[in-house]
């Protein structure tokens, strides 16, 4: 199975949640979204991001929209006005999560088309 | 089929300090019947109320009659009512400063209403002695142990006084602390007559709020596939057109930058999203998992089949309280060997203020090396090569402010007295600035009257 980023199969964005931060997975395609339904699991996100958030990860689920939401109980350094961290709101921990690397299945890639970096088309 | 055509409400800013380009461009480039403006974060309340002590005629947006007095002449030319809350702790004396703009550009009968209720700072004790505990919803603390230390308090309010005020007439809305959506739901509820029954509708109207109230963020801003957003310098801000039964697509002016796709909105519907299944307001819980979401083409994403259930008893509260001190400082350190040198500043600092006397602990003190994969620490980084320079940022926090202001002496003197090529200290010295903590609770519906008030220019 070929080893690729998760930016390769989704999108992402956070912000902050009181003293943590939320980090929404937005699939690229229908078939994205239910492999990582199944794979992207609270132990595998809480453990790539062990660093940032050393606190409890929770998982919901939006299939309307192919949104893994995760929220990260702890990934401020206190929170608000008490943090002293560069990233106190959290904006940059959806591209954290998305610097995963992932052994994706073949079937699921083309599916999935890859995101272009070549300019508005 | 729509029987009339859609009233389209619009966002020109996402949070106080948003570009004013925004709501400008918004007027100009094409038509609007709302324009809402969202100026409130939790810290700002607290800020607020501090310049209100000081000054009597303080304590609310200053912006915001700044942008009218701009466009004043534009929205009543066409017609466009705004909704704010810029009114802060303060909605009266906003709705004053807007009346003596509206006089100076000599306009008569223009309605402003004014929002309020949602201050309770002046009644936390009497409301605490009639039973209301205040519990901190992340902490489960009393309210009492940091009551002394409270600087503001203020409930989010819902949608329905907002209409009310439409429903007096009023061109202009100010408005306190309110639910973000709630400027957008309040011109539904108004144009469309729905009452607290419609569930369905409301929690529409609130998704609809959640995708604009951050402005650009659903119009291409902040995008994970940032190369694709077409002429990102003009971004076209967020348009809802809505209909009667719920219905609703978001949009921009033709013509403007960003792109609006089924892909832009649902970034933003993630954003600051909790449980999606119950999104919480004073009128309604939403189910941001109930609709669906289609790509229409030509910058035009429709949502339907939203459902909502019945709001829970509870208003929720926003308090902030002085929590200690903080200060925090930078410099940079070139190469060669930039890291390094970096670390051993860090050490060095610590160590000169421990012989002063003045140690922290790992929980009061913190170091980054901003060039050095700060924000996604821990997470390798295979292209990541030896970085050429580095941003050292330190600081401290704590509750005695003679030993947080102790920190920021001692980090400019690396320049002379630590490894070479240190620099960037402009900003001088770093002082200690106080912490504003943040404490959400709840409070029961029935000890809260919003109330709505309509004045008209000139005024008596």
């Amino acid at each position: 199975m070929p080893n690729v980023p998760l930016s390769r199969i989704a999108q992402a964005r956070s912000g902050d949640k009181g003293e943590g931060s939320n980090a929404g997975i937005l699939a690229r395609s229908q078939e994205a979204y239910d492999f990582l339904k199944e794979s992207l699991t609270e132990d595998v996100a809480r453990k790539h991001l062990l660093s940032i958030n050393p606190g409890k990860v929770t998982r919901y689920a939006a299939d309307n929209m192919w949104v893994l939401n995760f929220l990260l109980s702890d990934s401020l350094g206190g929170g608000g006005s008490a943090s002293l961290k560069t990233d106190a709101q959290g904006k940059t921990h959806g591209l954290a999560l998305l610097r995963m690397n992932m052994d994706v299945p073949e079937s699921v890639l083309d599916a999935t088309p890859a995101p272009r970096e070549d300019g508005p088309s | 089929m729509p029987s009339r055509p859609p009233v389209r409400i619009a966002n020109g800013q996402g949070f106080w300090g948003d570009s004013i380009l925004g709501p400008i461009r918004l007027l100009r480039e094409g038509p609007l019947d709302y324009l809402t403006l969202d100026y409130l974060a939790e810290v700002t309340m607290s800020i607020m109320q501090k310049l209100k002590t000081r000054d009597p005629s303080k304590g609310y947006a200053t912006d915001f009659v700044r942008l009218i007095d701009r466009v004043l002449p534009e929205l009543v030319e066409k017609n466009v009512r705004v909704v704010a809350n810029a009114g802060g702790v303060n909605p009266h004396a906003c709705k004053d400063a807007l009346l003596e703009v509206i006089a100076k550009h000599g306009l008569q009968g223009i309605k402003v209403a004014v929002v309020e209720g949602d201050d309770i700072y002046g009644d936390l004790e009497a409301m605490m002695e009639g039973g209301e505990t205040f519990t901190n919803m992340d902490t489960g603390q009393p309210l009492s142990g940091v009551l002394d230390k409270v600087t503001s308090a203020n409930v989010y309010l819902g949608a329905f006084p907002i209409a009310e005020a439409l429903d007096q007439g009023a061109q202009i809305v100010v408005t306190g602390r309110g639910t973000d959506p709630g400027l957008v739901i309040g011109p539904m509820i108004h144009e469309f007559g729905w009452g607290p029954d419609d569930l369905d509708k409301l929690a529409a109207g609130t998704v609809a709020g959640h995708i604009v109230e951050c402005g650009a963020q659903c119009t291409g801003g902040n995008f994970t596939d940032w190369e694709q957003v077409p002429d990102m310098a003009m971004i076209g801000y967020p348009i809802i057109e809505a209909q009667a039964d719920g219905t609703f697509h978001v949009t921009k002016h033709a013509g403007t930058g960003g792109m609006v796709t089924r892909s832009t909105v649902a970034h933003q519907l993630a954003y600051e999203m909790g449980d999606p299944s119950a999104y919480l307001t004073p009128d309604v819980v939403a189910d941001f998992t109930s609709f669906q979401i289609t790509d229409e083409g030509q910058d035009r994403v429709r949502i339907d089949g939203v459902r909502g259930s019945i709001a829970t008893p509870t208003y929720k509260v926003s308090m902030s309280y002085q929590d200690g001190w903080k200060s925090v400082g930078q410099l940079t350190v070139s190469g060669p060997n930039a890291l390094a040198k970096a670390k051993r500043c860090a050490e060095i600092v610590w160590e000169r203020l421990a012989y002063d006397g003045f140690t922290y602990s790992d929980e009061q003190r913190m170091v980054e090396f901003v060039g050095a994969n700060v924000c996604h620490e821990g997470i390798t980084i295979p292209e990541a090569g030896e970085p050429t320079e580095i941003v050292l940022r330190m600081g401290v926090k704590g509750p005695d402010r003679a030993a947080i202001d102790r920190f920021g002496s001692e980090l400019v003197p690396l320049v002379t007295s630590g490894p070479p090529g240190v620099t960037g200290f402009a900003g001088g010295r770093p002082k200690a600035t106080e912490i504003i903590g943040y404490w959400p609770a709840l409070v029961k519906k029935d000890r809260i009257q919003p109330r709505v008030s309509v004045f008209t220019s000139p005024s008596a």
